[in-house]
């Protein structure tokens, strides 16, 4: 902490939602070179905060101060102007555009005539990315990177002006370890600049890296700062959520059953080849890899959206040829995708019909359908996962991040399928839904289910799986049971080192 | 990256590729179908060819930067009977009969500021009220349709003008005017959206609006640009072709919004907006063009063109959806 002015001050702000008080007189300080990282439950308020800050929203009462100066964001131009830019939860970039367009947008630096000064926009661009240390140009199309590339882009953003404070909201989301790293060298860049960082994670690792204070929000009111280095994980799970959790791993395997669906020698493209597998009922397999292992174009193969090259799938001994999402769900396989905004959700429709969306057909009373049954879903997981949601009808578009993510879970959950696969199902998710959503795994195998769980925390498959496949690079470096896994041979299996003991 | 470049070139490629096959295709056909001795790629016929694509290409022009702003305008039609309304009629009004030949620039400057004008109020519309365009225009369509017949009821308004006449039917460097206009307006655009910070926030705003708006990009004034670029255009268009033949139907112009639209997708325009090329419409106007009259050359009568064209039309919107989807890993969608 280089100065004792802070570099900005929030002050008693206050935001309402129809039916929702998202925060209530919340304040925060942020000194200048420091880290403060912003924590809470889904919906406890972070990104309403943000958005308050970056001048997305107005609040509805309250002060904001830029180095002590009173300030009113009137728009995310006149904030960015002012010092103070939002690195965004969810990704907001114009996929037909190039790099350089996106990092500059609303701001492309301009000649004569309004002309686009194209040399200086990709000069510039450039030596940002430089610094990023990423392996594409300024001329790229946005939609042909990775998703991890594109959040790269957004991060990107945060470089573009001389800037006050930094707003990182869940930016490592859908990283992989090595970008992970640039990221914490970005922020420790600035941090050392003197530039005030406010960071938003559900992760604890990397609070306790990184961070110098946190403040604590829960349902929208301010819950106290602590020191970084005088605090505990527990002490933080209890401020945010009001009760202790027990975190550690337990391995209690249900009775394992037949084999539900077995995969031999399946391959597709260069994205994995060779891929041999099989799930039990009752059984839970982890699949650990990093970012771009191929993971989700296996699951994605088994859910009917592309076509293998070569390899058999078999669902209860019987070889299939899946050919769409339909069949897939026809015969039991359904899939939480990775990518909830896009594949999962259709964000203008209230929280209820999404949930209940793919088993509309089977709720009709007559040729109407069948109201009452719908609700009781909604309220049963509503409950289960712990959804803040003032009622069903709200849009899911208006839910937070990492509740937007729990509508999905459960709109699976409540098909029962025979298979459940789910992509990294708590990316985003609070400690308290999180250990919510891998007791309901576990209930699941348990009741007779197979289920996938594809993540890419190391402490997730730990805990919930019964069997760990390890993948590298498209190949199934080597599959382990619970007892055997240690996370040293984990880490070396994903790394594409092969164990000599293995066999 | 370079796998995907090809595949972009193919895709902008692909129109003037189609374009060829029709060449190949009537000259080969026609050599047995048709009626006249002429060959079918005969220069002057080309060149009627681009004359006669100019009044809908010009509006078609504008119509993909509203598409590629992820909007839509289907007053353009009726703008456009407007705009010929007001350019025929206002040559004959008295205050203005004074001025002998120097009324032909002030009838156009008024037809084409009438153009701009209720472009305007439908940027305005949409603007303010955030209702879709596609509503706003369909609304508008009808309305300004409307105003057309309550000038005139269902006679035509006519006046001609020798002088006019004259530089419409003008030939420069082999060119006729109207397809000069065409030519000027194609690459006045292009440099509009490639070049300019106008443009590129177009695009921008067509293919994420959130983000454009998280990123501070105002999104109403961009778009009552875009709304008055096309009403011009509409305007222009009429400009063009009413100096030639002097008389408007009250009915003119209709469809014409479907024709243009049609241009548009055929040259890959996305319909939702984000990405597109004012090149690769300038093709689509072209391939119609091609289309209706080679069409008429091996002698197939005007429902059958419109039968071809939208059978075809069909099929480049699926094999689009085909390439798109092999450019994505083989993704279904
Ligand atoms: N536009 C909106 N309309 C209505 N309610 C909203 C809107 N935006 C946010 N909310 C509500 O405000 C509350 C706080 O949401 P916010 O997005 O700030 O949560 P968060 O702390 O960022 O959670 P997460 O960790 O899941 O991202 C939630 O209950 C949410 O449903
Ligand atoms: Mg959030």
């Amino acid at each position: 902490m280089t100065s004792f002015t802070p570099a900005l001050r929030l002050q008693d702000i206050v935001k309402t939602f129809p039916g929702v008080r998202a925060l209530d007189g919340v304040s925060l300080t942020v000194l200048p070179g420091e880290v403060h990282a912003l924590m809470g439950e889904n919906g406890a308020g972070k990104s309403t905060l943000m958005r308050v800050l970056g001048g997305v929203l107005q609040p509805n009462s309250g002060r904001i101060l830029i180095g002590e100066e009173p300030t009113i964001m009137a728009s995310p131009l006149d904030a960015k102007s002012k010092g103070v830019v939002f690195i965004h939860q969810e990704l907001s970039l114009a996929e037909e555009l190039s790099v350089a367009e996106n990092v500059y947008l609303g701001e492309l630096p301009r000649k004569s005539f309004g002309r686009v000064d194209w040399d200086r926009l990709h000069e510039k661009t450039a030596a940002i990315l430089d610094k990023l240390k990423v392996g594409f140009t300024p001329q790229t199309r946005v939609g042909d990177l990775s998703l991890a590339n594109q959040q790269m882009v957004e991060i990107a953003r945060a470089l573009t002006v001389d800037a006050k404070a930094v707003i990182f909201d869940e930016p490592t989301a859908s990283l992989t370890d090595a970008e992970k790293v640039v990221l914490f060298d970005v922020i420790a860049d600035l941090k050392a600049r003197g530039v005030g960082v406010i960071y938003i994670s559900h992760r604890m690792e990397e609070i306790f890296h990184m961070t110098d204070r946190i403040s604590i929000l829960r349902d929208g009111q301010y819950r106290g700062t602590l020191h970084t280095a005088e605090t505990s994980e527990e002490e933080l799970t209890q401020l945010m959520i009001g009760r202790k959790l027990d975190l550690s791993r337990k391995i209690n395997h249900a009775e394992v059953g037949a084999v539900a669906l077995e995969v031999r020698g399946l391959s597709c493209g260069r994205l994995y080849s060779d891929v041999s597998f099989e799930v039990r009922r009752g059984e839970v397999l982890g699949f650990y890899g990093l970012v771009g292992a191929g993971r989700t174009e296996v699951a994605e193969t088994l859910f009917g959206l592309r076509d293998p090259d070569a390899g058999q799938i078999l669902l209860d001994g019987e070889e299939v040829r899946i050919g769409s999402p339909v069949e897939a769900i026809a015969r039991g396989i359904s899939l939480v995708p990775e990518d909830r905004k896009g594949q999962g959700l259709v964000l203008g429709m209230n929280c209820r019909d999404n949930m209940t969306l793919p088993q509309v057909d089977d709720l009709k009373a007559g040729p109407f359908v069948a109201e009452g049954a719908e609700i009781a879903i909604f309220d049963q997981y509503r409950d289960k996962l712990d959804i803040r949601t003032p009622g069903w009808r709200q849009k899911v578009g208006n839910l937070s991040g990492g509740n937007q993510q729990k509508i999905v879970i459960a709109k699976w959950l409540s098909m029962h399928p025979n298979v459940l696969i789910v992509d990294e199902p708590t990316r985003g998710i609070d400690v308290g839904s999180k250990s919510e959503i891998h007791n309901l795994i576990r209930d699941l195998a348990a009741n007779g289910f197979a289920v996938i769980v594809i993540s890419s925390e190391m402490p997730e498959v730990l805990h919930v799986s019964d069997r760990i496949v390890a993948m590298h690079h498209g190949k199934v470096i080597r599959t382990f049971t619970s007892e055997e896994v240690t996370e040293e041979s984990l880490v070396q299996a994903i790394s594409g080192i092969v164990a000599e003991t293995a066999a | 990256m370079n796998t995907l470049n090809t595949n972009d070139l193919l895709k902008q490629g692909a129109i003037w590729g189609f374009i060829v096959l029709e060449l190949v295709f009537f000259t080969v056909a026609g050599k047995y179908l048709s009626l006249s001795q002429n060959a079918f790629m005969d220069l002057d016929n080309m060149l009627l060819l681009f004359k006669q694509s100019a009044p809908i290409g010009i509006i078609a022009l504008g119509m993909t930067v509203i598409m590629i702003n992820g909007n839509i305008d289907l007053s353009v039609g009726a703008i456009f009977a407007l705009c010929a309304v007001v350019l025929l009629d206002s040559m004959s009004w008295p205050f203005l009969t004074g001025l002998g030949d120097w009324v032909i620039p002030v009838s156009w400057g008024l037809a084409l500021l009438t153009g701009v004008v209720l472009g305007a109020i439908n940027g305005l519309i949409v603007w303010k009220t955030g209702v879709d365009a596609f509503i706003v225009t369909l609304g508008a369509m009808l309305g300004y349709r409307g105003l057309v017949f309550m000038f005139n009821g269902e006679q035509p308004t006519s006046h001609l003008n020798w002088t006019l006449v004259d530089f419409a039917e003008a030939q420069f460097l082999g060119l006729h005017t109207a397809t000069w206009f065409l030519l000027g307006v194609a690459v006045a655009l292009w440099l509009l959206m490639t070049r300019t910070v106008h443009g590129r926030n177009a695009y921008a705003i067509g293919d994420n609006r959130e983000a454009a708006v998280n990123a501070g990009i105002r999104v109403g004034p961009h778009m009552m640009i875009n709304f008055m670029i096309i009403g011009f255009l509409a305007g222009l268009s009429a400009v063009v072709f009413y100096s030639e033949s002097g008389s408007v139907n009250p009915n003119d112009g209709s469809l014409y919004e479907l024709w243009a639209i049609t241009a548009v997708v055929l040259g890959g325009t996305k319909l939702t907006g984000g990405s597109g090329s004012i090149i690769s419409t300038l093709g689509g106007v072209l391939a119609i063009q091609l289309l209706r009259k080679g069409l008429g050359h091996i002698g197939a009568d005007t429902e059958t063109v419109n039968l071809v064209i939208g059978s075809i039309l069909i099929a480049v919107l699926f094999l689009d959806r085909q390439l798109n989807r092999k450019a994505k890993g083989e993704l279904r969608t």
